[in-house]
């Protein structure tokens, strides 16, 4: 009996074609170039934006966060006011916003009969589809004379009293801004707090409706504290969506330089100064100012998002994580996960 | 007979509770029916005066010239935004693929948590943010152009893509992946002509999302391509072009133009609600049927 060939190992590599054998490494370099561009594009975002913004900050210096001139004529830039447009329209919309998408994303997962639920909630999310010019335009010529001519007087005879609600009405200015931006928002926290609240365990409600909780017992007791970090992150998605929204903003905010404190005023934000002033920058410095401007823009976006994802994520893995752990324990067991 | 110890009548706090319950839910679907009200306002606000300026003329003729330039239509613009989006879609539809093959297949867990944040971040920074710096990158040196354009779309799209990507890759069962090994596929192969394959319908129903948006947006190209209203209507993406978006915005500023706008944005907005709930609703059937 020949037995010389049964202990040779098959040449398995033989087997493989070249190809196959450095297609993994390949396939894997070349994800990982893609994915290295995306983190490498930030980081060039970053630093464009500070070698642009070089010219204003060497001639401002810090001191262009604290003044609220905008003279193209002389020369002299500064945010202040800009910074305050954008913080006051961001932070108004988002107090109108943030209750109204909460209402919403509970109404959908709670309320809503099981069949329309999907469509009303592909409704809130086309609301967030709508291009911003298209927005922009209806804020002005629609939205904008209703402002003016119902909402600002009747604001203005039962709160006139306050600043706030004084001085001319127009169809402009940035409460026509706040509401629009308002419109944008919703949607936003509406479709990631619904998300949400369709992740919290059945059996967390369940429970709170079987000790006697009526329904909005069990949502403030139950759901509400479980989704919190959650909304608070949705929140802050909406709120640098609202910072960074140029066009619609600088369709219907008036474009005025200048610290008001009535919502009835004209005023600016940052990103809609950069919208507004696109073919009027002539000189290098002017220019150099808008590119300061929108390095804040970036850094609060960064700020934001960064904070929002940081919120996120124990929300975001943990589910998964337990799923995957529940799959595995029925796997051991001989139960398909199915 | 003794009175029974415990009334089930509701009265007092039981039926103080139920009126807050009832209070909320009323108010609940108040707010959902404001936001539904709102978005038909918005549409037939726009499509009623936008209907009126449509006929075929404006979608098949350029910008008039001359003593009546509010006459003609906004072909160039339809063939800037085709152009500038398609252009931007070529850039970051593969780019978008890779990224989510890379993260949900091949890369460590820090080094995808990494990629996944940045992906994340990119989408939350300003549009025009990205507008400005493909002009200080790019226009500033080589003047306005419609790849300038579609580069600065790519920006936006690469994330959206990538994201909508990863999460139907994650989708495909592993016991797909693990036959194809089982088989003697290579990884790649098994990547490529297994994974990838049957996660076709939901990479390109996040692609037409991302078009969708795409088109849809004004703030990043306003440095980067022409501004003329009388553009004439060239495809050459080296050239300045103008887009659907951009026309908006100029005819909004000029006066004479209100119809145009209008019809242009009723023309955009059908495109963009279209193609996005068609998308949404292909993602939703799709996601039902991979994940069984």
């Amino acid at each position: 009996m020949e037995i010389s060939h049964a202990n040779k190992r098959p040449d398995f590599k033989r087997t493989r074609s070249l190809i196959d054998r450095i297609g993994d490494p390949v396939l894997k370099a070349i994800t990982f170039i893609a994915a290295a561009l995306a983190v490498t594009v930030l980081v060039l975002i970053a630093y464009e934006l500070i070698k642009g913004s070089r010219l204003a900050f060497r001639h401002f210096g810090l001191g262009f966060l604290t003044s609220q001139v905008w003279d193209d004529i002389h020369g002299q830039f500064g945010a202040l006011s800009l910074i305050f447009g954008t913080v006051v329209t961001a932070v108004l919309a988002i107090l109108i916003a943030a209750p109204l998408a909460i209402a919403i994303a509970l109404f959908l997962t709670e309320l809503a009969p099981k069949p329309v639920r999907a469509l009303l909630g592909a409704l809130v999310e086309m609301l967030a589809s709508i291009p911003s010019v298209v927005l922009g335009l209806w804020g002005i010529l629609v939205l904008g004379p209703f402002v003016k001519n119902q909402l600002e007087p009747l604001l203005g005879s039962a709160l006139g009293f306050l600043p706030f609600f004084r001085g001319a009405h127009s169809t402009s200015g940035i409460l026509t801004a706040v509401l629009i931006l308002t419109i944008m928002v919703v949607p936003i926290i509406a479709s990631v707090t619904r998300e949400l609240f369709t992740t919290v365990p059945p059996e967390l409600r369940e429970g709170a409706l079987a000790l006697g909780a009526t329904r909005w017992e069990m949502v403030r007791g139950v759901l509400l504290p479980a989704a919190r970090p959650g909304i608070l992150a949705a929140v802050a998605l909406g709120f640098g969506r609202a910072v960074g929204e140029a066009i619609a903003v600088a369709m219907v905010i008036g474009g005025q330089i200048g610290i008001h404190w009535s919502l009835f005023a004209f005023g600016d934000t940052l990103a809609a100064q950069n919208a507004l002033q696109y073919n009027g920058a002539d000189t290098n410095l002017q220019i150099s100012s808008l590119v300061y401007l929108a390095a804040i823009l970036l850094v609060i976006s960064l700020a934001v998002n960064i904070g929002a994802q940081l919120l996120i994520r124990p929300i975001d893995l943990r589910p998964r994580r337990q799923r995957i752990a529940l799959d595995r324990a029925l796997e051991a067991e001989g139960v398909s996960a199915d | 007979m003794a009175e029974p110890v415990f009334s089930l009548r509701t009265s007092g706090r039981l039926r103080r509770r139920q009126m807050v319950n009832r209070l909320m839910g009323a108010l609940a679907l108040g707010a959902a029916l404001l936001a539904v009200s709102v978005l038909a306002i918005v549409v037939i606000s726009v499509a009623s005066r936008g209907v009126s300026a449509l006929n075929l003329d404006f979608f098949t003729k350029n910008a008039a010239q001359g003593f009546n330039p509010t006459g003609g239509g906004i072909r160039f613009a339809i063939v800037g935004t085709v152009v500038i989006v398609g252009i931007a879609t070529l850039m970051a539809l593969p780019l978008g693929v890779l990224i989510a093959i890379y993260v949900s297949d091949l890369a460590s867990p820090r080094l995808a948590r990494i990629t996944r944040l940045a992906l994340d971040v990119t989408n939350g920074i300003p549009t025009i943010v990205i507008g400005i710096f493909v002009y200080t990158m790019v226009v500033a040196t080589h003047g306005q152009s419609a790849l300038a354009g579609s580069l600065a779309l790519a920006i936006i799209m690469v994330p959206l893509i990538a994201r909508a990507t990863e999460e139907v890759l994650l989708l495909v069962p592993n016991s797909q992946r693990e036959a194809s090994l089982a088989l003697g596929v290579s990884r790649w192969r098994t990547t490529l002509s297994v994974v990838v394959p049957s996660a076709l319908g939901g990479i390109l129903t996040g692609t037409t999302l991302a078009i969708a948006r795409a088109a849809g947006e004004t703030a990043p190209l306003l440095f980067l391509t022409s501004l003329g209203t009388s553009a004439s209507a060239d495809s050459n993406p080296l050239h300045p072009l103008q887009t659907m978006t951009l026309a908006i915005f100029q005819y909004f500023e000029l006066p004479g133009f209100e119809a145009k706008a209008w019809a242009a944005a009723f023309t955009l907005m059908c495109f963009v609600l279209v193609t996005s709930l068609g998308a949404k609703l292909a993602m939703a059937r799709y996601r039902k049927k991979l994940g069984g």
